[in-house]
């Protein structure tokens, strides 16, 4: 049975993965759980001069983690993930692949001076949860603003978009679960 | 983003780290372009040849070739690739010097994804205008000159091979050709297919002014060198700086402007009317005429030398008459022209009419036929122009003059020559094969008028 894992990586918030289950459930139509038994620690990805976690090295290693599971895996955390080439990202996936990674540490208000706003943060964790997930079943970013797939590099971008697939996407998801199942 | 629907546009990345090479690859991927990356100079040449690349993302310090020379030979390969370069190191000489080589712009690494993802967009988004507007502009000359001649006849055909011909060069081309033939179209072909049409073709009746008028016409004037001078003036010499210059009725000119001529045809340098500065300028010389220049210089009105310098590459057109099979085509051409110019629905030409005009033999050729379109399309009733909307003058002469007596065929034969030599005495005393003085004793016992 196909379905998608959410896999925590310390430090990260229990409730906040149980409140996305409902929504990615919906958005892929595959049963999504969370990773009880085992929470990941990311030390081992730690970069101590950029003072960041390496996403792609987290991806390589739940894929070590996981090599039968037949399905999608997510990892999510707090923690601040960069590439190597980039300053840092919200998120990592592998292009028509198996796992993608993604921090809520880019998505606080506080990085932007401003209160904390656990509801839009949500929102935003979620989007991000969809895209990079919708990476991961071969969709490429999306022209149409409104679309979940629609690339966003900051914060703003991800509040523009909209939580679904358009309909072209939405037909792409369609087809790529229906083959797998 | 990227439109999804529309063909992937296409991202080279160069840099000698392969976890570099990897995210960004990927990063690219994501967005919906096409990407390959190389890890070094020699492998991103030979990436050139699975190209066009729209985008190069260049890495400065690299082993063997350094990006800016990459930068260099992909340049050299293909101009229209934007170039954004990497460098670990913030070096503002080296990213300078990238940007003065026809750089797009430089990021230093580790990118900023927001920053980068913006570069790349506006990157593609000026090359695709580039791109655009090299097409609109052929577009535009493919239009100029297709629209201009019309004709299939042979000798049309053959003028437009030499104009075509001519235009690939610098050389200096006299178009000969009665008045009306198009001598200023071709012109206009031989320039729109030059490497000069994206700048200026200036149109200079030389025929039209008075010495000293054309004189500041083509050279131009300092403020207050003449009366009525209020500015300082450019000339046409001037203006068509990197074009063509079109010298129309070149055999019109004074025998001072023919000095002044030769000597800026020979240098391209020249001084305002009442002023000092020498101006350079590169222009191409395209003249016109209809005179009998031969005989003119053997009359002492123009120059030798300036003729040897100005009859480089002569394209003779033809005048109508001699190419009747065109005057149909020519005819629906202006018909359907005026046709929309007027908004009225006449889509043919009575069979009638038709014949007539193919008849006739068009002293004023090309122009002539127009006019008569023109005025034909004002008084014709849809669907078609009869033979009774031409003028009357048009439809006698095609049908031939009945005359009784010797005389009046003399008359009518003397003045149809003078017609169609537009009034060239030298060239009609040698067609009716009689001395000029003779042709102008019958000129004037005849009465007739210059028109």
């Amino acid at each position: 049975m196909l379905s998608i894992l959410i896999v925590p990586i310390r430090p990260v918030d229990h409730a906040e993965l149980t409140s996305l289950i409902a929504p990615l459930t919906s958005a892929f139509e595959q049963s999504v759980s969370i990773e009880e038994s085992h929470y990941v620690d990311p030390a081992f990805a730690f970069d101590s001069y950029r003072n960041q976690f390496n996403s792609t090295s987290i991806i390589a290693a739940l894929l070590e983690s996981y090599p039968t599971h037949q399905g999608k895996i997510i990892g999510i955390t707090t923690v601040d993930l960069f590439v190597p080439v980039l300053t840092y990202v919200f998120g990592e996936a592998q292009l028509d692949g198996k796992v993608a990674v993604l921090s809520s540490f880019r998505l606080r208000e506080e990085l932007f001076g401003l209160d904390p706003n656990p509801e839009l943060e949500h929102i935003r964790l979620l989007k991000e949860a969809v895209h990079e997930l919708g990476h991961t079943f071969g969709l490429i970013h999306c022209h149409r603003p409104e679309c979940v797939m629609h690339s966003s590099t900051s914060a703003e971008e991800i509040d523009v978009k909209g939580k679904n697939f358009c309909e072209e996407c939405d037909q792409t998801i369609r087809e790529a679960t229906s083959t797998m199942s | 983003m990227t439109e999804k629907k529309s063909a992937p546009q296409s991202i080279m990345i160069v840099d000698d780290e392969l976890i570099v090479r990897e995210s960004l690859t990927k990063w690219f991927r994501q967005d919906g372009y096409r990407v390959e990356s190389a890890e070094d100079a020699n492998h991103a040449l030979k990436l050139m040849n699975e190209g066009p690349w729209d985008l190069a993302l260049l890495d400065i310090k690299m082993p063997g070739m350094s990006g800016l020379d990459l930068q260099k030979r992909l340049k050299e390969i293909d101009k229209n690739t934007s170039v954004i370069m990497i460098t670990a190191y913030a070096s503002v000489e080296s990213a300078v010097q990238a940007l003065k080589e026809g750089a797009f712009d430089y990021v230093t690494k580790p990118i900023d994804p927001e920053h980068l993802s913006h570069l790349v967009t506006n990157a593609l988004k000026q090359r695709k205008l580039v791109e655009e507007n090299v097409q609109l502009r052929e577009q535009i000359s493919d239009i100029a000159k297709a629209n201009e001649i019309v004709g299939e006849s042979q000798q049309v055909q053959k003028v437009i091979e030499l104009a075509k011909t001519v235009s690939k060069t610098d050389t200096t081309v006299m178009l000969r050709g009665e008045s009306g033939t198009g001598k200023e179209l071709i012109a206009r072909v031989i320039h729109a297919n030059s490497s000069r049409r994206y700048f200026p073709i200036i149109a200079v009746n030389c025929g039209a002014m008075v010495e000293s008028l054309l004189e500041s016409d083509l050279f131009g004037h300092e403020k207050g060198s003449f009366t009525g001078a209020q500015f300082r003036r450019k000339g046409k010499f001037e203006l068509s700086d990197g074009g063509t210059i079109f010298l129309d009725e070149i055999g019109a000119i004074s025998q001072k402007m023919q000095v002044q001529l030769l000597r800026v045809l020979e240098t391209k340098q020249f001084t305002r009317v009442g002023g000092n500065e020498v101006i350079s300028s590169d222009f191409r010389v395209i003249c016109a005429t209809n005179r009998d220049l031969e005989a003119a210089i053997k009359e002492g009105s123009f120059r030798e030398d300036l003729y040897y310098r100005l009859n480089v590459f002569t394209i003779v057109i033809p005048p109508l008459r001699e190419r009747r099979p065109d005057i149909p085509l020519l005819a629906e051409y202006f018909c359907n022209k005026y046709a929309a110019a007027m908004h009225k629905a006449v889509t043919e030409i009575s069979p009638n009419a038709m014949d007539i005009m193919v008849q006739y033999d068009w002293p004023g050729n090309v122009r002539e036929l127009e006019n008569v379109m023109e005025r034909a399309m004002v008084l014709a009733t849809p669907p078609a122009i009869q033979h009774t909307d031409l003028p009357f003058q048009l439809a006698s002469k095609a049908h031939g003059l009945l005359a009784d007596s010797i005389a009046a065929i003399e008359r009518a034969h003397i003045e149809m020559i003078l017609h169609r030599c537009g009034w060239n005495i030298s060239r009609s005393a040698d067609i009716l094969d009689i001395d000029r003085v003779t042709l102008y004793n019958k000129i004037s016992k005849y009465g007739l008028k210059r028109p």
